[in-house]
């Protein structure tokens, strides 16, 4: 194998993120008014319980037929049939912890070898002042047939499964908490 | 069809800071305590989005985006975005953000009594091109203090912001400037591993100086490449 470069290593982004990392559109992964659109929203939480007011949590996420207008998805690069479709999302919090962003339900994933499908998801990193590196989650949604069977969810020890679900708390609007702490913690993930 | 899991980005090792550094007092109540789960890298995780936003015709140079100049030392800031195989990464967004010449953010929680430069944001971004390089103006940012212990104060630095072409490789840094005496005293700066830390410190560059206008200092920045496949077909 020939000579790597080293990494650059990671830093936080510090309590002034917004200056660099603030979209005004930046939470729209669809433009409003989008057949099938769902806002996913939620509080970021440290050990304390004490919303954190100085995060930000991005979002990517296959369209509605499970596929990525990437090349590297081994399918095909296809043009999602969402118009205005972006797969990626992005909501600092604000002066209550809250973050959100306005989408549509991705679709299943094809099998992967031996694994099962995997379950609609969003791949998710928070970034916060206190946080050296990026931590990183998925968002599933609660009532997904294919949430029972999903790999990566059978992967995680059953009783912090939950913290991964997003919980329907409309009809187009879903919950998302995330604690970076404490007895709900997070299941965060190493990929 | 059998679709096989994707050729994965290598995990990175001995570069990052760890989460819980008790240097940087903010980590106490925000690093999660339960190790991360290590998962295969699938379809979500070896793409990512390429897009680029809006960029607007001063989002390059931080100094031409008020009706005057900022105060301050006027530098250019150039260098590549690489994967550690070497390969550029062509077309990617590279957003970064900073005090002002005297250490001040314009941001309404920065407080600390330096004067704010009503013609410096501290905001910019750029997409690097086809060699995977990028090139933005700005001026040197100055230290400042803060409150994590007594007598703290940050070196310069320009926080960066990189995508690559995969989640994975998705980086939130910070660009550091030569021989600044603050290295030794910054918990920010020495979280992450000491051999690792030194890449993020940038370069004088003496030959991309502009006569009469800026000085200039030079960075790449290396992020995950992917591991090879054992049958597979050298590039050359």
């Amino acid at each position: 194998m020939s000579e790597q470069l080293p990494l650059t290593p990671s830093q936080t982004v510090g309590p002034y993120l917004r200056l660099g990392l603030d979209w005004p559109k930046g939470a729209e992964v669809v433009p409003p008014g989008t057949p099938g659109e769902v806002v996913i929203s939620g509080i970021l939480y440290d050990g304390a319980g004490v919303p954190v007011t100085d995060g930000l949590i991005e979002t990517w996420q296959a369209d509605p037929d499970g596929r990525f207008a990437h090349p590297d998805d081994p399918r095909g690069a296809v043009e999602p049939t969402v118009p205005g479709f972006l797969g990626f999302g992005r909501s600092c919090t604000d002066e209550t912890g809250r973050w959100s962003i306005r989408t549509v339900l991705p679709g299943a994933l094809p099998a992967l070898d031996d694994d099962a499908e995997e379950a609609p998801h969003l791949d998710v990193s928070v970034f916060a002042r206190g946080l050296l590196d990026r931590v990183v989650t998925r968002i599933y949604f609660a009532g997904q047939p294919g949430n029972d069977t999903d790999p990566l969810l059978a992967a995680v020890p059953a009783e912090r499964r939950a913290t991964l679900v997003a919980e329907k708390v409309g009809e187009a609007e879903y919950r998302f908490d995330v604690h970076l702490q404490g007895d709900r913690e997070t299941v965060f993930l190493q990929v | 069809m059998t679709l096989a899991h994707p050729r994965p980005y290598r995990q990175p090792r001995d570069t990052h800071p760890p989460l819980d550094f008790a240097g940087y007092k903010s980590t106490g109540l925000r690093a999660p305590t339960q190790r991360p789960i290590l998962v295969p890298q699938r379809l979500t995780e070896v793409t990512g989005p390429l897009l680029v936003g809006e960029i607007g015709p001063n989002d390059h140079d931080l100094t031409r985006q008020h009706e005057g100049e900022p105060l301050g030392q006027r530098i250019t800031v150039s260098g590549r975005v690489l994967d550690s195989d070497g390969r550029p990464v062509p077309d990617t967004l590279v957003e970064v953000w900073q005090a002002n010449a005297a250490g001040r953010y314009a941001h309404a929680r920065d407080t600390w009594p330096a004067p704010l430069d009503p013609n410096f944001s501290g905001g910019g971004r750029v997409v690097t091109n086809s060699k995977g390089e990028y090139s933005f103006t700005t001026i040197k940012p100055g230290a400042y203090p803060w409150g994590n212990h007594h007598n703290a104060w940050r070196p310069a630095h320009i926080h960066f912001s990189l995508f690559g072409r995969a989640f994975t490789q998705r980086l939130v840094t910070q660009m550091y400037f030569p021989e600044d005496p603050l290295f030794a005293f910054d918990p920010i700066y020495r979280s992450a591993p000491e051999g690792a830390r030194e890449r993020m410190i940038s370069a004088f560059d003496m030959d991309a100086t502009q006569p009469e206008w800026a000085l200039a200092y030079r960075w790449d920045i290396v992020l995950r490449g992917r591991e090879q496949t054992p049958f597979e077909e050298p590039h050359e």
